[in-house]
């Protein structure tokens, strides 16, 4: 393909071909010789003493090789560590065994696995297990497990408090003592709730080991190989260089593919134990329980503004809801990736913000498509609507009046971080200009039709991404790094592949990097192949999450190849008896500065490197580089989405009428893959809004324990998005990218709650919470919320 | 007490003895082998599974193999013809109309039945028509495009292209 300029360019998918004839390898596609079935059986009461366990006749079972139990594994396996030890924050990670022994903490806590020559064989068994439990009060909700009384889950959390964190800056308690005097102070309580993520694909882990060798190799759903393997050799004893971890395709993830779980290091025992590969995957109602739930905060936050709509501070306290244990990242979200961003686009001098992290019998709750900056675009949103509505602004115009302005940036905020770059008010103008913002009220004015009410709601977000600064990370308590590898490798007949410590499960970096290499080299894409989710094939590296892939990853990526670049040149000079600085390199084609026929292909120069019989002095053969990216600053996308909404006063239907998202991301490689993720992640955030929650019973039971009860959104819910750029280069970032994984859903979701409830002020409501179901809106109308 | 069954699949007829409880898409993966259609949940909510059988699109988790006895199916694998893929897969490919690719499968072979029934089907159709397919990463827009692509090219005329 002779294409001149691919950064930038909407170039087809490379991963596409295998995935669209049925050909792509997911875990469970996989079968080994010999391999055994695990089936997990897990707690159906949330609180329980388990009092005796009985697999005798689960073992006599045709078919069953063995039933193993917590008892079994220990001394075994360590407990699962959580990998995130925010500091100053009083932590308590209580431990988690693979199986539970004595007391099980959630409806869908393991007791025991049992292996099966085939999967119905182990499940049929499963049914045979007589477990004792003798149940224990349950407790559900963060802020009655907060309280005094409430039962206690871990012995060494006391109040069921897994941390208090705070982050203060200026002077929050004067300036709330300022607006009482002359100001509007605004106090809101609110409920972001808790989300099952539903990736399309449910985890899945295939475990081989051979005893001869002492290697462990592991197939699995993991978004970040390498972090699984240095957990599995914690938590297994293996040591960390005979554990091999493989991702194959993996069907989504969105931040519920990072964690290491239990069952993980569960059939890795099985595996060892046996002799034989042991494969288990979940089924959708297994995911449910045992694949980590999202979000989940309560928060109680007050607003103190000067009567022109200067936001002067912020003050409150989030209850985070973090299930039955520390799940990997989990301390880590609702903290650091969430109250430093708490402030959003905008200069607010004084922040005094705690969260607490609170134990429930509920599913461990970790990182969801945004992981804490949702909550935090969620509160200051809808907060500067609520502003807006106590001093009598249009929304938009308080927006503006608090941006950071252009001249601020780089800009530190009151929280301590300092946005690379941004500029705020054109991405407004033009999201206001395509949503056609002036009509919309226009139309508005004139009252209901029907009784159906417009309602316009608005989202200037900024985020924080492209995780991250290494030394951040340690200093935030982040328990590994987050630089990325990359090594180029030029073959000798001029192909390359591109190694990547990213993990991408869908974002098309295959293609993308592609891009990179092809632009910087002048090779044609189909001669580069890009590899990665192989701990056995790629260097060390922190997987794809938290919208760093590109960032962080592509830049790596974009170093090593220009390393290729720097040795070829030498290499280009000396075959054509030039100096360096002569060389002029276009198209992949090294040529005389003022000679262009005396030239050489970087294949030929490749081929050169590798036969190395006429190799410059202090040059080395091959053509390879490799890259340790470890960035100096997280980056800051930021944008303005619109929502505009009709709802049905009789019967509290709401229809989204328009969705306009304008995204700053910095420079983009492929369009159509940024707007792929801004879709999806939309998609997302917006059923949060309106359809999504998982429902608990008060005694721990999840309702919503299948796809027939939890709203996952099709797409008849939805109208055609209209999405457009902004482009705002990092100003740290050799590509100059943002990351944009996770914008859409992070904006989103306040901009359709907005949207809502700007359509309801004519009718006296003022705030409601999530889901914002029909039942909901027509009670809240009727006075009866 | 096993049963026997022949069944057809793209174009190949496969004779087997399986138990009575034996769900379609296992069949179709495990004793064939044809692991491109996936299991999403357990519910019949998803349509990962989704295949064909005799032309019309199926669920097939929610079908016992016993049930296929006789049956003409399609799956992803027999959707390229010769090397050349079917303009679905083609809409899917230039729309951007997949990222992990899970869904793709069940969702491609809804669109070839739904383009079967209305083969100029405007994007509210499109929407409607796959509302028993989900997909958590595209947030369905592409995919919609995608089809549209296919609708285009099934009926003789030349889409325009979205990517390069």
């Amino acid at each position: 393909m002779a294409v001149t300029k691919l950064f930038g360019a909407s170039v087809k998918r490379r991963e596409d071909p295998r995935l669209i004839t049925g050909q792509a390898t997911y875990t469970d596609d996989l079968t080994l010789p010999g391999m055994l079935y695990a089936h997990i059986v897990r707690s159906p009461h949330a609180h329980a003493k388990i009092v005796r366990i009985d697999t005798a006749a689960a073992r006599r079972e045709p078919g069953v090789v063995a039933v193993y139990t917590g008892k079994d594994l220990a001394g075994k396996l360590n407990p699962i560590p959580t990998a995130w030890l925010v500091p100053n924050a009083d932590l308590r990670t209580p431990p988690h065994p693979a199986l539970a022994t004595d007391v099980v903490r959630y409806v869908g806590d393991g007791v025991a696995v049992v292996l099966g020559e085939t999967r119905f064989a182990a499940r049929d068994a499963a049914a045979l297990i007589q477990v004792e439990y003798a149940p224990l009060p349950a407790v559900v909700d963060q802020q009655q497990a907060a309280r005094d009384g409430a039962v206690q889950i871990h012995a060494d959390a006391p109040k069921n408090l897994a941390f208090t964190w705070r982050v203060a800056g200026g002077d929050a308690e004067h300036a709330f003592a300022d607006a009482m005097r002359g100001g509007v102070i605004v106090s809101q309580r609110f409920v972001n709730q808790r989300l099952i993520p539903n990736a399309m694909e449910t985890r899945a882990v295939i475990a081989k080991y051979t005893s001869g060798s002492g290697e462990l190799t592991v197939w699995g759903t993991t978004q970040n190989p390498h972090i699984a393997r240095f957990l599995m050799s914690v938590v297994t004893g293996i040591p960390e260089h005979k554990v091999r971890i493989i991702a194959p395709e993996v069907g989504g993830g969105f931040g519920s593919k990072i964690p290491f779980y239990a069952d993980e290091a569960i059939v890795a025992y099985c595996a060892r134990a046996t002799g034989r590969p042991v494969k288990w995957v979940e089924d959708r109602r297994e995911n449910y329980l045992a694949t980590i739930h999202g979000r989940d905060h309560i928060t109680e936050l007050e607003a103190a503004a000067h009567r022109d709509g200067t936001i002067t501070a912020l003050r409150g306290r989030t209850w985070a809801n973090l299930g039955a244990y520390l799940s990997t990242a989990a301390p880590g979200v609702p903290t650091i990736l969430h109250g430093l961003i708490l402030t959003g686009p905008y200069v607010i001098p004084n922040v005094s913000y705690e969260v607490l992290g609170v134990f429930t019998n509920t599913s461990p709750v970790d990182a969801y498509r945004g992981a804490g900056r949702p909550e935090a675009t969620y509160l200051i949103e809808r907060m500067v609507d609520l502003v807006a509505d106590a001093v009598g602004m249009d929304p938009v115009d308080v927006r503006r009046k608090n941006f950071i302005k252009r001249e601020q940036f780089p800009y530190t905020t009151v929280e301590g971080l300092t946005y690379d770059s941004g500029d705020y008010p054109p991405a407004l103008d033009k999201a206001l200009d395509l949503v056609g913002y002036q009509r919309l009220r226009d139309f508005q004015k004139q009252g209901p039709k029907n009784g159906r009410y417009l309602g316009v709601g608005i989202s200037t977000y900024v985020e924080i991404c492209g995780l991250g600064p290494s030394s951040v990370a340690g200093a935030v308590g982040f328990q590994g790094g987050l630089w990325e590898s990359a090594t180029v490798r030029m073959h000798p007949t001029g192909k390359a592949t591109v190694f990547t410590g990213a993990s991408p499960h869908g974002q098309g970096e295959e293609t993308t990097f592609a891009q990179v290499v092809a632009e910087e080299l002048g090779l044609p894409l189909d001669d580069i192949e890009v590899v990665h989710g192989d701990t056995g094939a790629v260097s060390m590296g922190w997987g794809t999450y938290g919208s760093r892939t590109t960032v962080v990853g592509g830049a790596a990526i974009v170093l090593a190849a220009r390393r290729v670049r720097d040795k070829a040149v030498k290499i280009a000079a000396h075959l054509l008896e030039a100096s360096e600085g002569d060389l002029l390199f276009d198209q992949g084609r090294f040529s005389v500065r003022g000679s262009p026929d005396r030239a050489k292909t970087i294949q030929e120069v490749t081929l050169a490197a590798y036969l190395a019989w006429n190799l410059p002095q202090g040059v080395e053969p091959s053509l390879e580089a490799s890259a340790y990216y470890d960035p100096s600053n997280f980056t800051f996308p930021f944008g303005a989405h619109v929502a505009a909404v009709k709802v049905d006063a009789d019967t509290g239907e709401i229809e989204l009428r328009r969705y306009v998202a304008v995204d700053d991301c910095g420079r983009v490689i492929n369009p159509l893959i940024v707007d792929g993720q801004v879709h999806g992640g939309l998609v997302q955030g917006i059923a949060q809004a309106l359809w999504e929650g998982a429902v608990y019973s008060p005694d721990g039971q999840l309702l919503t324990g299948s796809m027939m009860d939890y709203a996952v959104p099709r797409a008849h819910m939805f109208p055609t998005f209209v999405t457009a750029r902004t482009e705002t280069p990092s100003p740290h970032n050799p590509l100059g990218v943002k990351g944009v994984g996770e914008t859409g859903t992070i904006a989103s979701t306040p901009a359709v709650v907005n949207a809502v409830l700007d359509a309801l002020r004519p009718l006296g409501v003022t705030h409601l919470d999530m889901p914002l179901t029909p039942e909901r809106i027509w009670n809240a109308i009727h006075g009866k919320g | 007490m096993k049963r026997t069954v022949k069944v057809t699949v793209n174009g190949v007829t496969h004779t087997h003895e399986v138990e009575p409880r034996l769900l379609l898409v296992h069949y179709i993966r495990e004793v064939l082998g044809l692991t491109g259609t996936h299991i999403g949940c357990d519910t019949t909510s998803c349509g990962a599974c989704t295949i064909l059988m005799h032309g019309k699109a199926v669920k097939s988790c929610t079908l016992l193999t016993a049930q296929a006895d006789g049956a003409e199916l399609t799956t992803v694998e027999g959707l390229a013809k010769d090397g050349e893929l079917h303009p679905i897969q083609e809409g899917f490919w230039e729309e951007h109309g997949l990222q992990c690719g899970f869904c793709t499968p069940g969702m491609m072979l809804t669109a070839v039945d739904l383009l079967r029934r209305i083969p100029n089907p405007t994007e509210e159709q499109i929407r409607w028509g796959i509302e028993g397919n989900l997909c958590r990463c595209t947030g369905y827009q592409h995919i919609v495009n995608a089809i549209q692509y296919a609708a285009k090219k099934l009926r003789g005329e030349t889409p325009a292209k979205a990517a390069r």
